[in-house]
């Protein structure tokens, strides 16, 4: 899967980065959350993923940076507010049995802890509004076509362009395919409970629901293999209903598409 | 009405009258003191937590290992369904309004008891009745209910999740969600009704406050939840169609419903336990809380928004408006992030004086603040797409919850222990006992983040050796049980206390509000007398005349006048 070593995975996470700092920078210069998130940023020369996937689609790129400017901009937030704690526990602690001085309030301190919080706030959905635009974007005219159907518990995988059906469920995992570098609109129901229909390392999921059909788009920029899940609980078998998920080459893709028209696998 | 009544009979028979009252299991059973009726729904609910964190240490037990064989499928969904449902319903909620709010508010606002005694009563009742009949489900052929604390609609359909057990859930849910609902009335008539002379809005503690808020939170919340188990019920044994597609009905409705009463619930579980640090911060460093009014409006202000907020959970499904629940789910961390600012503006200049229930409150505020960061990462939704239903958001709604309910709730716990009992609990094994369980619980859920970043989905039995989950999984293990280990702790250290009492004394911590005015454990009526009530710290103007809070320059021309007349 996706493995920090391997050139391909890296480069394109470098150019990532590099998209990444130059929405930031500019923008909030003025707050310590930006100030912040730079001086991180240039002090090293990449950015930690702090433990999440870096995304092997575009759209779960760009969940992944914005995951990146959260994860710095809560070391910021948190750590001002653990050396503010620390330092009360330390500096404050029972000397005598003094009475100290009864301050009940500090108007511009508490404008300012109201304020600041704000702004931070603000930014954050800023960049969250951006990245959603992306990430749900349905392509009026994709490069291919799946309908993914949930069931209890199992999945059915449908290229309708082909007349293509996978399916499996128990023991043996459905895998779906699809192509690098190309569009792929998914068509997501359910055909009984709520399931989750997740992608780890897409850095994505959304719910197959029952009467209700989710469409959201799948750009992927890695080829291999990945694991994917039920995430909600769907009943008895929930832990075990997973799929995997292949992504091939567009000449990979044409040719087993070819080779797999009109045909079922179980 | 019912008060004054009462008071006349206390008058008529005179003070006496109370010690010859019912004692024992029989004034357990019939009593409507605000007291008793506190203390049965603190010990219950702690019964309860027992009961659900024995429960998570099987849940534990069955994750330490890949294809974990502990316990069946079947029987890994009834568990976490059943504690995760004790915890929030049965636990979470009744110990802090049922329990600390019931015993306290009187007290803080010097009333003798709730508005209606009766009323209150039968909260409890019902309550008890409730949380057993969830526990018998385990009793039925078909075991307890297994789709999780949410019950999500189609799995909890009558085809789905056919049997008693079900229907015992959401028949328990429904008699709890009453007891709720009742409390929350009793909690606001009494606060809005029964506050003692002098007592003004402004002046109440901020413990009372959160409870009124919470009270009318519950009110808002509870009745949409009943509604909502009410339908279920009906889908499920009256042929109606409301959460099934097949009829033109939606599952969907089911999640909003469900949600609009669930995140208020957050914070109906949450605002009480921030009112006791509250209460607890400003004594432990000899200082009023810092920013009264600021604390009082973000409250206010995290009630107003979490009734916009539901939809967070369901960002997933593709049926809400992203960016409007979005904003306002980013927004509520700015209240959140007042209070604790005010936390620590309160400790600031102050001589912290580091008994138990100062060490568990800092506890608090580092759990809280880590869950609460990590809440603002699930309110965008990308990264919600990316973690929703796995062990981040385990690990994140497990920080803000045990944050608040255990490390708040001990907090308070121990403040308010002596004047529960008149006695002292052993403050060297409550020490200890935090210890215990501040690093087991940063042992138990830290790891959780990581597994969730990795892709391991919430709910699950079981997990393949090659998932990587393995070694994370059995740290967090180990934290569960060092985490159970404290819970022992605890429980010798009551034992302890209950079998060599140490006499506390009436306020052994300097307090500041009116419960600490009257006598450790208060009389049947609360007060023989009540010390004037001219700022927010009344107890505390009475033992520190040249200290009092009326005195300093933040007192309000109306409180000027009255000291004045009052002197003169």
């Amino acid at each position: 899967m996706l493995n920090p070593q391997d050139p391909e995975v890296d480069g394109e996470m470098k150019q990532g980065h590099k998209k990444f700092t130059s929405l930031v920078r500019p923008r909030g210069v003025t707050s310590a959350l930006a100030v912040a998130t730079a001086a991180l940023g240039l002090s090293s020369c990449t950015i930690p993923t702090f433990g999440a996937f870096k995304g092997a689609t575009t759209q779960g790129q760009s969940t992944f940076h914005l995951f990146q400017g959260f994860a710095l901009a809560s070391i910021a937030v948190g750590g001002v507010t653990f050396l503010l704690l620390f330092y009360v526990m330390f500096r404050f602690r029972k000397k005598d049995e003094s009475i100290p001085k009864q301050t009940h309030s500090n108007v511009p301190i508490e404008i300012m802890y109201t304020v600041i919080p704000i702004i931070i706030v603000v930014i954050l959905f800023f960049f969250t509004v951006r990245v959603e635009n992306k990430v749900v974007a349905v392509s009026p005219s994709p490069n291919q076509r799946v309908t993914v159907t949930a069931f209890q518990w199992g999945w059915k995988f449908y290229y309708p362009a082909t007349n293509t059906t996978v399916i499996a469920s128990g023991n043996t995992y459905p895998q779906l395919v699809l192509p690098q570098g190309e569009t792929t609109t998914v068509t997501l129901v359910s055909k009984d409970v709520v399931h989750g229909f997740y992608i780890p390392a897409f850095n994505f999921s959304r719910y197959a629901l029952p009467g209700f059909t989710n469409r959201f788009d799948f750009n992927p920029t890695t080829t291999g293999t990945f694991i994917g899940r039920c995430s909600q609980l769907c009943g008895l078998y929930h832990s075990e209903m997973l799929f995997s998920v292949k992504v091939i080459s567009p000449a990979a893709f044409s040719s087993w598409t070819a080779s797999q028209a009109g045909k079922v696998t179980a | 009405m019912t008060l004054t009544e009462e008071k006349k009979g206390e008058s008529d028979h005179g003070q006496a009258g109370h010690h010859e009252g019912p004692s024992g299991l029989y004034r357990w059973l019939t009593s409507t003191d605000h007291k008793v009726i506190g203390k049965n729904y603190m010990y219950t609910a702690m019964v309860f937590l027992f009961i659900a964190g024995g429960m998570a240490m099987l849940i534990r037990t069955q994750l330490a290992s890949p294809n974990g064989h502990f316990v069946s499928q079947q029987t890994y969904n009834e568990l976490f369904t059943i504690h995760g449902s004790i915890m929030l319903y049965l636990f979470a909620g009744p110990f802090a309004f049922g329990g600390f709010a019931n015993y306290l508010v009187p007290l803080q606002i010097g009333a003798p008891d709730m508005a209606f005694p009766r009323l209150n009563a039968l909260s409890y009742w019902l309550y008890l009745t409730g949380g057993i009949t969830m526990l018998l489900g385990f009793l039925t052929a078909s075991g307890a209910a297994a789709f999780g604390w949410v019950g999500y609609a189609p799995l909890s359909s009558s085809t789905n999740s056919p049997g008693a057990g079900p229907d015992l859930w959401i028949v328990s849910i429904a008699l709890v969600g009453f007891s709720g609902i009742f409390t929350g009335v009793n909690l606001v008539t009494t606060i809005f009704y029964l506050r003692a002379p002098g007592m003004t809005m402004f002046r109440m503690p901020i413990f009372t406050w959160n409870m009124l808020v919470t009270g009318l939170l519950i009110l808002i919340a509870f009745p949409v939840l009943t509604a909502a188990l009410i339908m279920l019920y009906a889908d499920r044994h009256f042929g109606t169609v409301i959460y099934s597609v097949k009829g033109g009905g939606s599952p969907v409705l089911w999640q909003n419903l469900f949600w609009f009463f669930g995140h208020p619930e957050v914070y109906i579980l949450a605002l009480p336990f921030f009112g006791m640090v509250s209460e607890i911060f400003p004594v432990f460093s000899k200082k009023p809380v810092f920013g009264y009014k600021g604390l009082v409006f973000a409250t206010l202000a995290i009630a107003g928004l979490s009734t916009g907020v539901w939809a967070h959970h369901m960002f997933t499904t593709g049926t809400v408006l992203l960016p409007f629940f979005s904003a306002l789910s980013l927004l509520i961390a700015v209240p959140t992030g007042i209070k604790i600012f005010t936390w620590i503006g309160t400790m600031w200049g102050g001589q912290l004086n580091y008994k138990a229930p100062l060490t568990w409150a800092i506890g608090f505020i580092v759990a809280f603040t880590m869950g609460g960061i990590t809440g603002v990462f699930l309110a965008s939704p990308p990264i919600d797409f990316a973690t929703h239903d796995t062990y981040f958001v385990v690990a994140h709604f497990h920080q803000v919850l045990f944050g608040s309910t255990i490390f708040a709730g001990f907090a308070g716990f121990f403040y308010w222990y002596p004047k529960l009992t008149g006695r002292m609990y052993r403050e060297w094994l409550a020490k200890l006992q935090f210890w215990v369980v501040f690093i087991g619980f940063n042992v138990t859920f830290l790891p959780q983040y990581l597994l969730g970043l990795k892709g391991m989905p919430r709910r699950i039995a079981v997990y393949s050796p090659t998932d990587g989950f393995t070694f994370l999984n059995q740290i967090s293990t180990v934290g569960g049980y060092l985490t159970g280990l404290g819970f022992v702790i605890f429980l010798v250290n009551m034992w302890i206390s209950w079998k060599r009492p140490v006499p506390a004394g009436d306020n052994p911590w300097d307090g500041y509000t009116l419960e600490w005015a009257t006598t450790s454990p208060p009389p049947s009526h609360n007060f023989t007398s009540l010390p004037p009530v001219r700022s927010t710290r009344p107890t505390w103007d009475r033992n520190h005349p040249e200290h009092a809070d009326y005195k300093s320059p933040h007192v309000t021309e109306y409180a000027k006048k009255e000291v004045s007349s009052s002197e003169g």
